[in-house]
């Protein structure tokens, strides 16, 4: 198939005025995506996944959810950076400073003649293309309109938030963010929020030597909303790479998370928790690439389908020849609530060292009925029992968060979550 | 206190008969026993009367203090004062046991229209009733009978009826996969608890619990039927003879 022939949509214009590194990054991405081509439905990599809504040339309206609740990470101090349907938000957002933090838009430097994120943004996206093609986060490197670029120089005193906010029913946004976190620095990063009613979001995140980087994101309950999200990681010696995601509903949720551990001692962790019901359908899809010696990586998913929901996981481990003593583990369980929802997995191993020690499971099933007995025998209410089984479940993916304010504030939202609906 | 006549139950998957007319009453404070040859549906008559699905009552009924249990939820039957303790306690992954107490005892409460425990005072409650169980505050934080031994599970049962004070506990082969330290540990659970307002059913294999758990009726159940009943004596004369003549007696 000619790659003219399966490019689906009409590229956007690059953004104007940028400055030659930017203008470099963008131009060679476009390039890239118009090799590549947009995905389509019988791409092996979508076989679980329609990405129509997320390629075709308007974004389908989502109508925008309003809550009375508080918003989530309220209480957590943070520096604050507020995007609205895509687009920085001065008044909103707190200044771009904070001790050991190098901070600025993608938007402004991007017009720059020069800045350090150039050895970063679109570079680590562009090596994660191989050995699977990602074309849209080739199309986001090429026509991002903002982002958030972040270097940290040292271990910084409070987490960085990222705040999606979505007022547009028919809001289309598209944020690349960098984030360099140097030799022995550590910084948290938060994202949260819907973002838009489509929403296709890229973060390279580069982690030097003995460097950490611990990201929390809560997607937005929007129900309509739709989102592809790609994270781009590369570790250095003995640093590490934490990653948590809680998804609530969403037409449409792809998230994936494409890591490289390139020095040895690495710690590299991605979780998420999903919950949804009806249309809901998310994806989470994880490539993992072990090329050093003696590296950690660990992958676990956990979601939690009612009345005809999707969850898909396709999930790899690569390693590399050479990337002896390698520890990978994988796991990725559904609770499916009725008949009618469905879990589509796909874990893989590939490994090219003889010394590793890598495992993977994935289960899909219903309510645990004799702990539901056991629960309702000692006074339990049936709802409520379910709905402590449920939050058990989840719980084990929530352990994964090394904040336990944030890990806190999560469950919070998954309680209420299922309150609401066994009400 | 418990009142169960002519109590006929069948699963509800297949066209099998378990209980065949079952007639039983326990009387306020009493402790009876059941004793049987495996299958003789001692177990069934445990889950039917804590209200476990996939049973199907075909005729007769049962009651406690007066009320229909056979028409409440499980856990309305709790409420009532019923407990079951388990003959093989449910584990349950990423439920901490002191959260599992607490929703219970609470749970309670409420559906009772009482006001629910604050978590200070259940603390206090909870660590002296754990302490004379010997169950240590590792026990109560892990998960609900998660890595628990056999006789961890028991006595954990044993510590949840504390809790709860029910008025009717059933008490499901609580013999079964302990050691004889750990029975006498749970029997004296047990016994701590009898009191004038409540009653128990304890089921079992063999009579080396009802050494440790005196009861003051015995009852044979053979077939989906009490066939005999009787003093503590019946419980010696089936640990010396076996059912086998008291199966002959009744054919």
């Amino acid at each position: 198939m000619g790659a003219a022939e399966k490019l689906t949509v009409a590229p956007r214009a690059l953004p104007e005025g940028q400055g030659v590194w930017a203008q470099t990054a963008r131009e060679d991405a476009a390039a890239r995506l118009s090799a590549m081509g947009m995905p389509v439905r019988r791409d092996e990599y979508w076989k679980y996944t329609n990405p129509l809504s997320l390629t075709e040339e308007v974004a389908p309206a989502a109508e925008v959810f309003s809550s009375d609740e508080a918003p989530i990470f309220d209480d957590i101090d943070t520096l604050s950076i507020v995007f609205v349907d895509g687009v920085f938000d001065a008044d909103a957002s707190d200044d771009l400073v904070l001790e050991g933090l190098e901070i600025s838009r993608l938007a402004d430097a991007a017009q720059a003649d020069i800045h350090w994120a150039k050895d970063l943004y679109g570079v680590l996206e562009n090596n994660g293309q191989n050995p699977v093609h990602r074309p849209l986060a080739a199309a986001n490197t090429a026509f991002a309109t903002d982002g958030v670029l972040i270097r940290a120089t040292a271990k910084v005193s409070k987490p960085v938030q990222v705040t999606y906010l979505h007022k547009s029913d028919t809001s289309d946004a598209i944020l690349h963010h960098v984030v360099r976190v140097d030799d022995g620095a550590e910084m948290t990063l938060i994202e949260n929020g819907p973002a838009a009613a489509r929403f296709n979001q890229v973060l390279e995140v580069d982690v030097a030597d003995r460097a950490a980087f611990h990201h929390v994101r809560a997607q937005g309950r929007d129900h309509a909303r739709r989102a592809v999200t790609h994270i781009f990681t590369r570790l250095g010696t003995e640093s590490t790479f934490k990653s948590f995601t809680l998804t609530a509903n969403g037409v449409l949720t792809r998230n994936e998370c494409i890591m490289e551990l390139t020095g040895d001692d690495a710690i590299a962790h991605v979780a998420g928790a999903a919950v949804g019901d009806g249309d809901f359908h998310h994806d989470d899809t994880v490539f993992i690439t072990h090329d050093a010696e003696n590296c950690e990586s660990r992958q676990v998913f956990k979601k939690v389908l009612r009345n005809g929901a999707t969850g898909v996981f396709q999930g790899k481990i690569l390693v590399k020849e050479g990337a002896q003593k390698t520890d990978g583990y994988q796991i990725s369980q559904a609770l499916l609530l009725d008949g009618d929802s469905q879990f589509l997995a796909k874990p893989e191993l590939e490994i090219y060292a003889d010394d590793v020690a890598c495992s993977h499971g994935s289960t899909s099933g219903a309510i645990d009925e004799d702990a539901l007995f056991y629960l309702r025998s000692r006074g339990v209410p049936e709802a409520q029992a379910q709905n402590l089984l449920v939050l058990a479940f989840l719980g084990e993916a929530l352990e994964e968060i090394d904040n336990d304010d944030l890990a806190a504030e999560l469950l919070g939202r998954l309680e209420a979550w299922f309150e609401r609906r066994s009400s | 206190m418990l009142e169960i006549k002519n109590l006929h139950v069948q699963l509800e998957d297949e066209d099998k008969q378990i209980l065949k007319g079952v007639d039983l009453t326990v009387e306020a404070g009493k402790v009876h026993a059941i004793m049987g040859p495996n299958g003789s549906g001692k177990s069934t008559l445990s889950y039917v009367l804590s209200g476990k699905d996939g049973y199907e009552v075909t005729d007769g009924e049962a009651a406690l203090d007066g009320v229909d249990l056979l028409d409440l939820d499980a856990e309305e039957r709790a409420a009532a004062g019923l407990f079951l303790a388990f003959q093989y306690p449910v584990e349950i992954p990423g439920v901490g046991n002191m959260t599992f107490l607490r929703t219970a005892v609470n749970a309670q409460r409420k559906a009772r229209g009482e006001e629910e425990m604050s978590a200070g005072d259940f603390l206090k409650l909870v660590r002296a009733k754990a302490k004379s169980l010997k169950i240590d505050a590792d026990m109560l934080k892990r998960p609900v009978n998660v890595g628990f031994s056999g006789g961890e599970k028991k006595r954990n049962e044993i510590l949840q009826m504390a809790m709860l004070e029910p008025k009717m506990c059933i008490l499901d082969e609580t013999d079964s996969g302990l050691d004889v330290d750990a029975m006498k540990l749970v029997a004296e659970g047990v016994n701590a608890l009898r009191s004038e307002g409540r009653s128990f059913l304890v089921i079992t294999h063999y009579q080396r619990l009802l050494d440790h758990i005196k009861p003051d009726v015995v009852h044979i159940m053979a077939n989906g039927r009490i066939i005999k009943t009787g003093g503590p004596e019946l419980a010696l004369e089936v640990e010396n003879n076996g059912y086998a003549d008291l199966l002959a007696e009744v054919a």
